[in-house]
């Protein structure tokens, strides 16, 4: 399996996290939508930075080679379900009533 | 900057939101249970994707550019952190921009009962959270 295959699985697998296993429904909602930009601009600088100085060393076979600032767009998946899987978990672990919202509005 | 560039982008990516918890009052750190129960099992997965690429020579890090200290499966301790960092950063921004929308995120007070299914998120359709 390339990293290609092994990201878009990743990806798959991540929304099925989201919307079939942990039911939390992220990819149906806006406050996702508005962050996950934000997070992927950061995502890039640091994929950028790791993959331009070569901290991070890529095999041409594993990958396309189509780059977006320096890393593989395969980083790009990589990086979406890293985050979607987070974020989800975040909001699972709430709702089933660890530390949510609701104790912190005591103004 | 060496064997220390690893770290030193991990500890930029941290700075660069850890500013959202006093601002915002995000209370994500300090809901420092929910929080590691959520990177926990991010560390696990994605770490062993993560020995699984390595196995399988789909990347390698540069000995030269991380601190040499290698975990179990022969991940850099950097790889491992970025498991950390990078959730951590995710779950702050997503907190911080619920707070200034004051949309629904679906962890909400009865917003969707044991089993139920999420409802699908309406932009400003006002969650029980936001007395203030």
């Amino acid at each position: 399996m390339t990293y290609t295959q092994a990201a878009l699985l990743g990806v798959v697998a991540a929304m099925l996290v989201d919307l079939a296993v942990l039911r939390t429904g992220l990819l149906r909602r806006g406050v996702f939508w508005v962050t996950y930009p934000i997070v992927v601009a950061f995502q890039l600088l640091v994929n950028g930075v790791l993959t331009g100085r070569s901290v991070v060393r890529y095999h041409p076979d594993a990958i396309l080679g189509v780059r977006l600032a320096y890393a593989p767009v395969e980083d790009l998946l990589f990086g979406f379900a890293l985050v979607l899987v987070s974020l989800s978990l975040w909001v699972w672990w709430g709702r089933r009533g660890v530390q949510p919202p609701d104790h912190r509005r005591k103004v | 900057m060496g064997r220390l560039t690893y770290l030193a982008v991990l500890a930029g990516c941290l700075l660069a939101a850890l500013w959202l918890e006093p601002v915002f009052r995000v209370d994500v750190l300090r809901r420092w249970r929910r929080l590691l129960l959520t990177v926990a099992p991010v560390v696990l997965v994605f770490g062993l994707w993560d020995v699984a690429a390595v196995a399988a020579g789909h990347w390698s890090f540069d000995p030269a550019q991380t601190t040499g200290v290698l975990l179990p499966g022969g991940l850099p301790l950097e790889e491992v952190l970025f498991f950390v960092v990078v959730p951590v950063c995710a779950v702050l921004g997503f907190e911080a921009v619920r707070t200034v929308l004051r949309w629904p995120v679906g962890d909400e007070r009865g917003a969707a009962g044991p089993g139920g299914a999420p409802r699908g998120g309406t932009p400003g359709g006002g969650g029980p959270g936001g007395g203030g």
